[in-house]
């Protein structure tokens, strides 16, 4: 499942969702990325997620359906939020449900390098300094060619 | 006709976030961008950017892709998700 959502998510509930009544999945792995409080040098004070209504969808299903053909997934749940952030506050959420944790733990690793550099959203990071873009970085393209 | 969407910097840089060409004859992806550039020539240097990405019917494409009457083009600078 995906979700482009701005409301927050429940990270438990997530869980029991992705394990649910499933006793094939022996593995769980969920990944939170969230608002950090320092990037580069600059204070930062919140973020604000801009993405592409429509395709954001469309190529998170594509990064979803190839990590399926490539391990055996049997749930899978990606959020990403958007809109207004503030320190702390989570910004995305991904899981996958497996048999065996090596494809548990490759699977979102893959799900997350994908996303880094594959669906259409944009941070605007707000500072102690100003408002700016964040520039897409060099090791985020490289942990994607990996796969 | 053609509707062509800018995002995050690129829409603040253009102060565009949608426009629409008329497309008389078939056109690369990278001929609606000189055309773009024609009609508002202070655009030139943000579009002709090497690292802007662009999106045709919202997947990935390459500026030699043909763009037909009734597509969404999409421009906007690498992404920044997660």
């Amino acid at each position: 499942m995906i979700s482009i959502q701005q409301q927050d998510f429940d990270v438990g509930a997530e869980y029991n969702a992705l394990a649910g009544q499933d006793t094939r999945s022996g593995a769980v792995v969920t990944f939170v990325g969230r608002v950090r409080d320092l990037n580069l040098t600059r204070e930062v004070l919140g973020l604000q997620v801009e993405h592409y209504p429509g395709m954001t969808e469309k190529s998170l299903q594509a990064i979803v359906d190839e990590a399926c053909a490539r391990w055996p997934i049997n749930r899978h749940k990606i959020i990403h939020r958007i809109g207004d952030l503030h320190l702390g506050d989570n910004i995305v959420f991904v899981g996958v449900a497996s048999a065996h944790r090596e494809d548990a733990f490759a699977a979102v690793e893959f799900l997350m390098d994908y996303l880094k550099t594959r669906a259409p959203f944009w941070k605007k990071e707000l500072t102690t300094e100003g408002n700016h873009w964040i520039d897409a970085q060099e090791k985020d393209a490289k942990a994607a060619t990996r796969w | 006709m053609v509707t062509i969407l800018f995002f995050a910097r690129l829409r603040e840089q253009l102060s565009c976030e949608k426009t629409q060409l008329e497309i008389t004859a078939p056109a690369t992806i990278g001929h609606v961008r000189d055309l773009l550039i024609l009609k508002n020539p202070h655009w030139a240097e943000f579009l002709n950017s090497g690292s802007l990405l662009v999106a045709l019917n919202q997947t990935m494409a390459k500026v030699s892709q043909i763009v037909s009457d009734g597509d969404e083009l999409a421009f906007f600078p690498p992404v920044t998700g997660g």
